[in-house]
C-alpha cells in the first residue's frame, strides 16, 4: 500500500463533526478570494452548483462542459426526487433517520461522517432550491408536499412532477449563469477535459480539448473539482446519456488518484428491456410503477404465447412468492437479481425473450382505469412511445438496466483526492452511497457537495496557498501533459483499422454485463479478466476513426471515451474478483444465504477498497488500498425482505 | 416487428462556413428503433463505406435533455406531437418513404456541422436575467414562502422547457418568444421571482431580440414544442414586457446615483 | 448583421443590434419588438374601430340617397357648431394617418428583423401546423388592403379615379363606381383580404397586448372570426348590391 488514505475525520461526536470541522478549515478572506483560480469540470448538479457558489463568493472560476449548454448534463434526467429530513410530515424523520437509512440501504459500505454531513446539509438544499425557484409540488395551501420512495418508512422525498432532476439542475444552472454575467464564471462549452495536469504530487490544471476546433488547451488553476458524474456507460446500455463517460476520474486516477470500489454499479429494476441490435441506450421507468404493478412471467420455458393466453394458473409472480411481505416492493437490487434469475432460466417474455410482464390489468380492475391513468398516465404513454405497446391492454415488459455508480475516486472528508488539490464531487466520488444508493439520494448529494461541502472544504485548501500564484500553463509539467494527450489522440486517429468504436464499446459492454452484472462469481470475473485487456488490444490495433483530428469529430470524441472504459472496466472487474463478499449492488454468488440472498463478510470486507494506479497491466500492477470502515452509532445487520 | 426500407435526404455541411447540400442514403431499419438510431445505422454504414459520419446532437435519448433536434420533412423533432427527436420512433413512418433531414435553421443558431447547430443564443438570454439572485446559503426556511398551487402547477408548466430549439426552429420567423417565456414565466409567476420581475422581464427580451425574430402569434412553437407549452406564456411576456417598461421607474423619492 | 465569431460554434451571433442604454423608456418600448408587436396591436385596434364605424355608417346605403348623402354630409359637420365645420373630420383623418403609419411602419420593421432572423431557408416544403392561411399572408393581405385604401380614396373621395365624380354627391358617386364591373371585383376582393387579414389580426392583438386569461381565451377566436365575418359581408354587399340593381 503506498497511497495515503486518511479519511480526515473530525473529532466529536457524529452530530457536532461538520460543524467543528468548517470552524477548524482555513478561510480566505473575501478581498483575497479573487486571487483564487478554481477549476471546475462538468456542469451537472455538483458541477453547476459549485461552481457558482464559488463564483459567488468571489474566486475566479473556470467551468467546463463537453455540451453546448450546462444545462444538459445528466443530472437532468433524474426523475423521482430529492430526499431531505425535513420532517414536514411529522411522521418520525430526523437527521438521524435519514442517515441510518442511508447507511443501511448502502448495506454498511459507507462512512458514518459523510453520510451524517449528508443527512445534515440536506435540509439546506430545499431551502436553497426553493429559494431559487425550484418548482417543487406543493400542497393546496401552498406548502410543500413529500412522496415516500424506497428503503424509507418515511414520505421525505420532495419532487418536481417525474422532471426533479431536471428542475434541480435548471436551479444550479440559473445560478450559474448569473454569475458567467457577472464575469466571476468562465464558461467553457464544448470542451472536454482530457487530462489532470500534477506538478510535485498536486494538481495545478487540465488540459482539454476543443471540441469544435480540435485545439487541445492547458488550464491552470489552485484547485480543480471533478464533477463528472459516473461510469455506468461501461455496460455500453445502460440509462446513462450516450455522452457519459469516466475519461475525467479515469485520468485522475493514472495520475495518481486512488479509486475506490469500482465494482459497485447500481442495476435499476424497471427499464425498458432492448428491442434489437441497434438499441443504443435504455430507458428507464420510474420505480413507483411497482406500487401498482404485479410482476410474472410464465411457468413453462421458452413460452411464446401472447400475455393474455396465459392462464392464470400458468403465471408465476415470482417475487410475490418468495418474499411474502414485501412482494413487488423489494429493494431495487432484489428485485434486478429474481429478474435476471427469471430470464436465465428461459423464462423471459417479449420477442427476444429478454424480459419480464409488469402487469396492470389487476390494479386496473381494483381501482379502475382512470386512476391508473391518473397515476401513471404518461409513463404509459412514454412507454407506448418507445414499444408501440399499450400498457393498459398488455402487460408491460420490463427488465434491469445500469442506473447509477457507486464506486468512484477516493476522497476524504474534504471530498479530496489523494491527489491534493484535486477534488471529487457528486456522482465521481465514491463517499456516501456504500455499496447501494436509495431512490431520491442521488441529486441529495450531487447538491450537498457542490452548494455547501465542496465551496467550504476548498477553501480549506486554497488559504494554505495564499501568496502564491498558479502554476503558469507554459510550465513543463503543462507541455507534458499536452504531449502525452496529442500523442493518446494522434495513436488512435492512426491505428487505422477495420472497426467502430461502438463496435468495440458494445463488445466491451456484454462482457461487463455478462461477468460483472447484477450477479458475478469467481470463474465469470476470471473469464472477464482475460477478454478484457485481449479486447482493449485489439480495439487499439483495429479501430478506425473516420474524420480529422482538427473539428468537430464526434467518433475521436467517442474513441478517447471508450479507450479509457477499457481500462476501468478491467478495473472494475478486479475488484470485483477480490471483494469475495455480497454487498448492496455487488452480489457475489459464492456468498449467499440459505435462501440466496446477499451475504456480507464483515469481518473481512469492511473496508473501502481504494485502487491505486501501478501500470498498464491493470488487474496485475493495480495496488489496492484499505480504508478501514467503523461504525460508531449504527449497528450492522444482514437484510432481510422475507 | 416490421423492418422499413427508407431514402433519406440528409443536410451535409462540412463546417460553420462551409457550403452545405443534401446527400441521398438508402436504409433499412427496424420499426421499433428510435429515429436517432436510424442515424446511428446510417453512421455504421458510412462508415464501412469509409465516408465520414452524419454529424448530429444528442445525448440523453430520453427526451429531457433537449440536446437533439432536427428537421424532419419540414417539422421540428418529426411528425408526432409532444414527441423530442430521441423519443420518435420508426414506426410514425412507411416504408418506401423518403425523409428530409434538416438543421435547426436561423441566424441565431448557426450550423456547425451537419445537423448541429450552436444554440448559445439560448444560454445568452437565461444569461441575462433569467435566474432569482439567491446566494448559496441565503435562503429561508423552504416552507417560509406559500406558493399558491395553481401559480406552482403553472411555473411548472413553463418551467418544463427543455431549451432544445424547436420554436425557433418551427416559427416562420427564427422568433424565441416562447423559449424566453417560459424561463422568464418560470420566474414571473412565484413568489420568490417578484423581486426581479420587471428588470428580468426588459433584460431577457431585449437579449433575446438581439439573436432572433419576431413574434407573430402564429403558434407553431407550440405545436413544435416537445413539452407541449403554451403560448400563453408568450402573452404573459408581453404584458410583463409592457409593464417593466412602464412599472419599472425609479421610485418616488429614490435618488439617482451615477 | 451577424458578427464576426472567435470560436465558431461556440459564441452566440448577434443578429439585430442592441439597445442603446439610457433613452426614454418610451424609446425603449418602441424599438424593441415586443413593444413594436403592442404598437400593432393598438393602431390595429384604433383601425378595426374605424373599419367597424366605416361599415356600419356606409348600411345607410340602403335607406336611399337622402339618407346616405345626410349621413355624408353629417360627418363633415360632427360637433358643429362646437367646433367649425369639417374640423372633426379632418381631426379623425390625421389620426387615422397616424394609425395607418404607425401599423405599416412597425410591420415593415418586423418584417426586415424576421427576414435577418432566417437568412437560409428551408429546404424541405414546411408542413405548418398551427399557422393557418390567414397568418401566413399577413403581410400580402396587409399590402392589398393599403393598395385598396389609396385606390378607394382616390375612387371615392379624391375622385380623379372615377370619371363620373361630382364632389359631395356620395351616393351617385358610389353607385357610378359600383357599376363598373372590374372596380366592383376591385371592392370585392380587397375586401376579403380585409376580412382575412382582420381574422388573424383581431385575435393576434389579444396575444401581443397579453390579454389572456382562461376564463375568456375561447373567446378571443370567436370575436375575431366575428369581427372579420361581419365585415368583410358587410362590405362586400355594397358592390354586389349595386351590380344586382338592388341599389342604385
Amino acid at each position: 500500500m503506498t497511497l495515503t488514505l486518511d479519511p480526515q475525520i473530525p473529532e466529536g461526536p457524529l452530530e457536532d463533526k461538520w460543524d467543528n470541522h468548517k470552524f477548524d478549515l482555513k478561510l480566505v478572506a473575501p478581498n483575497n478570494r479573487r486571487r483564487f483560480e478554481v477549476i471546475v469540470v462538468g456542469t451537472g448538479l455538483a458541477g453547476a452548483a459549485a461552481a457558482a457558489t464559488l463564483g459567488e463568493l468571489g474566486y475566479n472560476v473556470k467551468v467546463f462542459t463537453y455540451h453546448d449548454s450546462p444545462r444538459r448534463a445528466h443530472s437532468i434526467a433524474a426523475q423521482g426526487g430529492i430526499n431531505s429530513a425535513k420532517n414536514y410530515r411529522n411522521d418520525g424523520d430526523s437527521v438521524f433517520r435519514l442517515f441510518y437509512d442511508t447507511i443501511k440501504g448502502g448495506d454498511y459500505r459507507s462512512r458514518e461522517a459523510n453520510v451524517y454531513r449528508l443527512a445534515q446539509v440536506s435540509l439546506n438544499i430545499i431551502d436553497q432550491c426553493a429559494a431559487q425557484g425550484v418548482p417543487f409540488a406543493r400542497e393546496y395551501g401552498g406548502l410543500l408536499d413529500n412522496r415516500s420512495f424506497g428503503g424509507a418508512q418515511v414520505a421525505r422525498t420532495f419532487y418536481a412532477r417525474g422532471q426533479t432532476g431536471q428542475q434541480l439542475l435548471l436551479g444550479a444552472y440559473q445560478a450559474l449563469a448569473r454569475q458567467i454575467h457577472l464575469g466571476t464564471v468562465e464558461l467553457h462549452n464544448r470542451t472536454e477535459m482530457l487530462d489532470v495536469v500534477v506538478k510535485d504530487g498536486r494538481a495545478v490544471g487540465i488540459t482539454t480539448r476543443d471540441l469544435l476546433t480540435g485545439e487541445l488547451e492547458s488550464h491552470s488553476g489552485h484547485a480543480v473539482l471533478l464533477c463528472t458524474g459516473g461510469y455506468g456507460n461501461v455496460y455500453y446500455l445502460s440509462t446513462n446519456a450516450m455522452a457519459c463517460n469516466v475519461t475525467a476520474t479515469w485520468r485522475a486516477h493514472r495520475k495518481g488518484a486512488g479509486f475506490a470500489n469500482p465494482c459497485y454499479t447500481q442495476i435499476h429494476p424497471t427499464c425498458i428491456p432492448p428491442s434489437d441490435e441497434t438499441q443504443s441506450k435504455l430507458t428507464l421507468m420510474s420505480e413507483s410503477l411497482r406500487n401498482d404493478g404485479r410482476i410474472w412471467v410464465p411457468k413453462g420455458y421458452e413460452d411464446n404465447r401472447a400475455a393474455s393466453e396465459i392462464p392464470e394458473g400458468e403465471r408465476d409472480y415470482y417475487l410475490e412468492r418468495k418474499y411474502p411481505s414485501f412482494g413487488n416492493l423489494v429493494p431495487r437490487d432484489v428485485a434486478s437479481r429474481n429478474a435476471k434469475t427469471v430470464v436465465d432460466e428461459g423464462r423471459g417474455v417479449g420477442p427476444l425473450h429478454n424480459g419480464v410482464y409488469l402487469d396492470f390489468a389487476h390494479a386496473i380492475e381494483r381501482h379502475g382505469r382512470s386512476t391508473i391513468e391518473e397515476r401513471y398516465g404518461n409513463l404509459f404513454d412514454m412507454y407506448e412511445r418507445i414499444t408501440g405497446e399499450n400498457p393498459y391492454e398488455t402487460p408491460m415488459r420490463i427488465y434491469p438496466a445500469t442506473h447509477y455508480t457507486m464506486g468512484g475516486l477516493w476522497v476524504d472528508y474534504n471530498l479530496q483526492t489523494t491527489i491534493p488539490g484535486l477534488f471529487a464531487l457528486g456522482e465521481a466520488n465514491f463517499s456516501d452511497h456504500g455499496a447501494n444508493r436509495l431512490g431520491a439520494s442521488a441529486l441529495m448529494q450531487g447538491l450537498s457537495d457542490g452548494y455547501f461541502v465542496g465551496p467550504s472544504t476548498v477553501a480549506g485548501y486554497l488559504a494554505g496557498w495564499l501568496g502564491t500564484e498558479a502554476v503558469p500553463t507554459d510550465d513543463p509539467a503543462f507541455s507534458e501533459s499536452l504531449d502525452e494527450t496529442r500523442g493518446r489522440i494522434d495513436s488512435l486517429m492512426n491505428v487505422n483499422g477495420t472497426s467502430s468504436v461502438d463496435h468495440y464499446h458494445r463488445e466491451l459492454g456484454k462482457i461487463v454485463w455478462d461477468y460483472c452484472g447484477m450477479s458475478r462469481n469467481e470463474a465469470g470475473l476470471k473469464k472477464a479478466l482475460s477478454e478484457i485487456p485481449a479486447l482493449r488490444e485489439q480495439f487499439w490495433s483495429d479501430v478506425r476513426v473516420p474524420g480529422r483530428a482538427d473539428g468537430v469529430n464526434q467518433s475521436l470524441e467517442n474513441a478517447l471515451r471508450v479507450a479509457d472504459f477499457m481500462e476501468l472496466a478491467e478495473l472494475k472487474v478486479r475488484d470485483a474478483l477480490h471483494r469475495e463478499e455480497s454487498c448492496g449492488g455487488h452480489f457475489r454468488e459464492e456468498s449467499q444465504t440459505e435462501e440466496g440472498e446477499a451475504k456480507r463478510d464483515d469481518e473481512n470486507f469492511s473496508y473501502v477498497a481504494a485502487w491505486e494506479w501501478g501500470g498498464e497491466d491493470i488487474q496485475n500492477d493495480a495496488v489496492l488500498n484499505k480504508e478501514p470502515l467503523s461504525f460508531e452509532r449504527v449497528e450492522l445487520t444482514q437484510r432481510s425482505y422475507k | 416487428m416490421n423492418v422499413l426500407k427508407l431514402t433519406l435526404e440528409v443536410w451535409r455541411q462540412d463546417g460553420p462556413d462551409a457550403a452545405g447540400g443534401f446527400e441521398t442514403y438508402a436504409v433499412e431499419i427496424p420499426d421499433d428503433a428510435s429515429f436517432l438510431e436510424m442515424l446511428d445505422k446510417v453512421n455504421e454504414e458510412l462508415f464501412r463505406a469509409g465516408k465520414e459520419p452524419i454529424t448530429f446532437d444528442h445525448d440523453c435519448r430520453e427526451g429531457i435533455c433537449g440536446t437533439c433536434g432536427v428537421m424532419i420533412d419540414g417539422q421540428a423533432h418529426g411528425p408526432q406531437k409532444g414527441t423530442a427527436t430521441c423519443q420518435l420512433h420508426m414506426r410514425q413512418f412507411r416504408s418506401g418513404q423518403t425523409i428530409k433531414i434538416e438543421p435547426w435553421r436561423a441566424a441565431g443558431f448557426p450550423v456547425v456541422k451537419d445537423l448541429m447547430v450552436n444554440r448559445a443564443a439560448f444560454d445568452r438570454i437565461v444569461e441575462s436575467g433569467g435566474y432569482i439572485t439567491v446566494t448559496t446559503g441565503a435562503a429561508p426556511d423552504a416552507n417560509e414562502i406559500p406558493v399558491p398551487k395553481d401559480a406552482s402547477d403553472s411555473a411548472m408548466d413553463a418551467a418544463a422547457c427543455i431549451g432544445c430549439g424547436a420554436c425557433v426552429a418551427a416559427c416562420p420567423n427564427s422568433a424565441a418568444n416562447l423559449f424566453t417565456a417560459a424561463k422568464m414565466q418560470h420566474l414571473n409567476l412565484l413568489p420568490q421571482g417578484q423581486a426581479e420581475r420587471w428588470s428580468r422581464s426588459e433584460a431577457m427580451v431585449e437579449k433575446m431580440e438581439e439573436f432572433f425574430g419576431s413574434c407573430t402569434n402564429h403558434g407553431e412553437c407550440q405545436e413544435a414544442c416537445p413539452k407541449e407549452i403554451s403560448i400563453d406564456f408568450i402573452a404573459m411576456m408581453n404584458r410583463d414586457y409592457a409593464k417593466a417598461k412602464l412599472v419599472n421607474r425609479r421610485r418616488l423619492g429614490e435618488r439617482k446615483v451615477g | 448583421m451577424t458578427q464576426a465569431i472567435e470560436r465558431p460554434g461556440a459564441d452566440a451571433p448577434v443578429v439585430n443590434r442592441p439597445q442603446k442604454a439610457n433613452r426614454p423608456w418610451i424609446v425603449e418600448f418602441a424599438s424593441s419588438a415586443v413593444g413594436k408587436k403592442w404598437i400593432m396591436a393598438l393602431s390595429g385596434l384604433g383601425l378595426i374601430g374605424f373599419v367597424i364605424a366605416h361599415a356600419f355608417g356606409n348600411l345607410k346605403m340602403y335607406f336611399g340617397p337622402e339618407d346616405f348623402d345626410h349621413y355624408a354630409e353629417s360627418l363633415r359637420t360632427l360637433f358643429y357648431p362646437i367646433i367649425p365645420r369639417t374640423w372633426t373630420l379632418w381631426g379623425m383623418r390625421i389620426g387615422l394617418v397616424v394609425l395607418f403609419v404607425a401599423h405599416i411602419g412597425s410591420a415593415i420593421s418586423l418584417t426586415r428583423m424576421n427576414q435577418h432572423a432566417r437568412p437560409t431557408k428551408y429546404a424541405s416544403p414546411r408542413s405548418y401546423i398551427a399557422a393557418n392561411f390567414a397568418s401566413r399572408t399577413m403581410r400580402w393581405t396587409g399590402i392589398i388592403v393599403a393598395l385598396y385604401l389609396v385606390f378607394h380614396l382616390a375612387d371615392l373621395t379624391w375622385g380623379f379615379a372615377n370619371p363620373d365624380f361630382v364632389r359631395g354627391d356620395a351616393y351617385d358617386n358610389l353607385v357610378a363606381s359600383f357599376e363598373r364591373v372590374p372596380v366592383a371585383i376591385i371592392y370585392i376582393v380587397s375586401n376579403i383580404a380585409l376580412g382575412i387579414h382582420l381574422f388573424h389580426g383581431a385575435w393576434s392583438m389579444f396575444q401581443s397586448m397579453g390579454i389572456n386569461s382562461p376564463r375568456y381565451n375561447g373567446a378571443r377566436r370567436a370575436i375575431a372570426a366575428g369581427v372579420a365575418g361581419a365585415i368583410t359581408i358587410v362590405n362586400v354587399s355594397f358592390p354586389l348590391a349595386v351590380l344586382f340593381g338592388i341599389v342604385g
